[in-house]
């Protein structure tokens, strides 16, 4: 009978590290879903296989997506043909392009620099060079 | 069943035979022939993504994309389901203490669609992904690969079904009267629980795969955008059945480590009731988690909490089947013969496995490693770590019994020992890779990304020890089964017991009966 007392002491330590876990992400996918209202949007378009950016004063760019630091910035994303899926592993955008949904990111970066943009769902030939930059520039105005 | 071997018989007596055995042989040959094929696919992969930017062995990504996809395909479908099936064949009617299947010609029938869906698969080498998301596999991939994906798939689904209908039927009305259900033994419960999930589950991949091909066809839209329809529902048709696959897959060489370690630790199992419980639990709430596959296809955030607590309820059953192992090797004698290395080797992989499974579950984490190496790392240290340690732990098990000679335990040493450092060489490599942000399904990667380059150089050179170790499986099979010493049939391990099922069973096909 002790035995059995052990394996259930051992499932409820699992279980506790489950709910903590659980909790925990609950907690956070909610802090990091919540868009700040001021976010300027930009439309992305995923095609093969390259990625097209819209800024709202209408300036397009393809591949290369520049940003001004310190601003929020939610991503309307969109897809021309296949799956797709927008990355910007460093600041952990990631959402997928689906045919006939829009789907939203949002960042804030708060560095200046030039980081790698790519693909991370297969969609092709090619999905392997879907790749873009990210420059976040200096603010000019502050 | 035994010495098979020695006291040869015609080829095809074996293929046109219906008798349990044979069937099961076909079976394993067929898987293990398959893991070599597919084996040989990873092995090229890998040493591609050893020399980035150079085109070394694949020169272009159109052959890339074929050869990841025919590799997943061969061994999740042509290598896993057929050896799980192979030695549930042999074991489970003897376990359940009836004379064969309970459909013999049925089960035969399921064995040979095998061959049909493979030759599809191989001789298509289609380029869509294991997954084949929609609605690149509607519109984009190219034909006849696709299609010869698609009917392949469909035969070896049939397939599945079809066996899974004939294990069901003998574990649940062909029992012995004397053996209560909750007596059966663990690896035969793990054959009725996969059985019975792929029943369940099965049929609605047959249903996406039947609409994808009308989608292909241009008469219907089911997942075509531009047709009305939306590809979001392809996902939830192919997880729907490929996260309770994913337990369909694992169950098996779960019941075969049950197999293993009470005799190897020469001790009674710790708590059959435990096993029992977990594998029905698994069963069941392997069904509420597919969605987590999906997260960022933009599911809402209810959705996203639902399938995250669904996709965590399935650990403690998991946890229950480690602690249950433990238990049993706790205080006991145990002897690490090739099974019992294998099988503890495994259950080591597979909580590693395990615990990186919890962190992709949780919503905000899995935003980082989905869709990079972190999930090839994490799947494959289930697949290798524990499905391939379960099924090699148990096909060391069966050499005795089914050719009545011994292998090599220096070798089969030698096998873990390069099998399990090149694993988690491999694969925990494979996890760092992920973090750092390399998608998976990449032809080629960016030469300016230094530390990609060195830890997939790490990852390779670990994929070059499984291979190495998977020679000297290959060799020592053949070798020993036919130069062998004859095995010692009452105590092959020298564990005080042999074989608690008869080593002759009745096979009125096979030239020595033992009774």
């Amino acid at each position: 009978m002790g035995h059995d007392t052990a394996e259930w002491v051992f499932v409820a330590v699992v279980i506790a590290i489950l709910v903590y876990v659980g909790a925990d992400s609950w907690y956070t996918e909610k802090l990091v879903e919540d868009v700040p209202a001021d976010a300027t949007v930009i439309k992305v378009t995923g095609q093969q296989w390259y990625w097209s950016f819209e800024h709202p004063n209408g300036t397009k760019e393809i591949s290369t997506l520049h940003l001004k630091v310190n601003h929020a910035y939610k991503f309307e994303i969109y897809s021309r043909d296949v799956m797709h899926s927008f990355n910007i592993p460093d600041w952990v955008v990631f959402e997928d392009a689906v045919p006939g949904h829009v789907n939203h990111a949002w960042f804030a970066p708060n560095q200046v620099g030039t980081y790698p943009i790519q693909c991370r769902e297969y969609c092709g030939l090619l999905h392997y060079n879907m790749r873009g930059t990210l420059v976040v520039e200096p603010d000019s105005k502050t | 069943m035994v010495l098979e071997l020695q006291k040869p018989r015609p080829v095809w007596q074996i293929m046109f035979s219906t008798h349990h055995t044979d069937v099961g042989y076909l079976y394993l040959v067929f898987g293990i022939t398959f893991l070599f094929m597919g084996g040989v696919l990873a092995m090229i992969i890998r040493t591609h993504l050893f020399f980035p930017g150079q085109g070394v062995l694949i020169s272009d990504s159109a052959t890339f994309n074929r050869i990841f996809t025919v590799h997943g395909l061969t061994m999740l479908f042509l290598f896993a389901l057929p050896v799980a099936n192979g030695i549930g064949n042999i074991l489970v009617p003897i376990m359940v203490r009836y004379k064969d299947m309970a459909y013999p010609k049925l089960n035969a029938i399921a064995f040979w669609m095998n061959p049909v869906g493979a030759a599809l698969l191989w001789l298509g080498f289609s380029d869509t992904t294991w997954v084949s998301y929609a609605p690149y596999s509607v519109i984009r991939a190219p034909g006849p690969a696709a299609d010869m994906f698609i009917f392949g798939m469909k035969i070896l689904g049939i397939s599945s079904i079809l066996s899974s209908i004939n294990f069901v039927v003998t574990v649940i009305k062909c029992k012995h009267p004397d053996m209560p259900l909750r007596r059966v033994p663990l690896f035969a419960w793990s054959m009725l629980t996969v059985s019975l999930m792929t029943i369940v589950a099965m049929p609605t991949y047959a249903a996406a795969l039947i609409m994808m091909l009308t989608d292909r066809l241009g008469i219907s839209g089911f997942f075509n955008p531009w047709a009305g329809g939306d590809p979001i529902a392809y996902l939830h048709l192919f997880w729907f059945t490929f996260h309770p696959e994913v337990y369909i897959f694992l169950l098996p060489a779960i019941g075969m480590m049950y197999e293993i370690i009470p005799r190897f630790s020469r001790k009674p199992l710790y708590s059959q009731a435990s096993g029992v419980f977990a594998f029905v639990m698994l069963g069941i709430v392997g069904f509420a988690s597919w969605g987590h596959h999906m997260y960022s296809t933009g599911m809402d955030f209810t959705t996203k909490v639902v399938f995250m607590i669904g996709t965590l309820a399935a650990v403690p059953a998991s946890g229950m089947h480690v602690f249950n192992f433990l238990a049993t090797m706790w205080g006991g004698r145990i002897r690490f013969s090739a099974p019992m290395k294998f099988s503890v080797g495994g259950i080591a992989l597979f909580f590693s496995a395990g615990a990186g499974g919890v962190l992709n579950s949780a919503m905000p984490l899995d935003f980082i490693t989905h869709g990079t190496y972190w999930v090839v790392g994490h799947m494959h240290l289930f697949l290798i770590g524990t499905i391939g340690f379960g099924f090699v732990g148990m096909i060391y098990y069966m050499f005795p019994y089914i050719t009545g000679r011994m292998y090599s335990e220096k070798l089969a040493s030698a096998h873990f020992v390069l099998m399990f450092w090149g694993t988690v060489q491999t694969f925990f490599t494979q996890h760092i890779l992920g973090l750092m942000g390399m998608p998976r399904r990449v032809y080629d990667y960016p030469t300016s990304f230094t530390s990609w380059t060195i830890l997939n150089q790490i990852s390779t050179v670990g994929a070059w020890l499984i291979g190495a170790s998977f020679v000297i499986f290959l060799a020592s099979l053949i070798y020993f089964s036919a130069k062998g010493k004859p095995a010692n049939m009452d105590d092959p391990w020298g564990i005080g017991g042999k074989y608690y099922y008869p080593v002759a069973a009745k096979n009125p096909h096979g030239g020595h009966s033992g009774y």
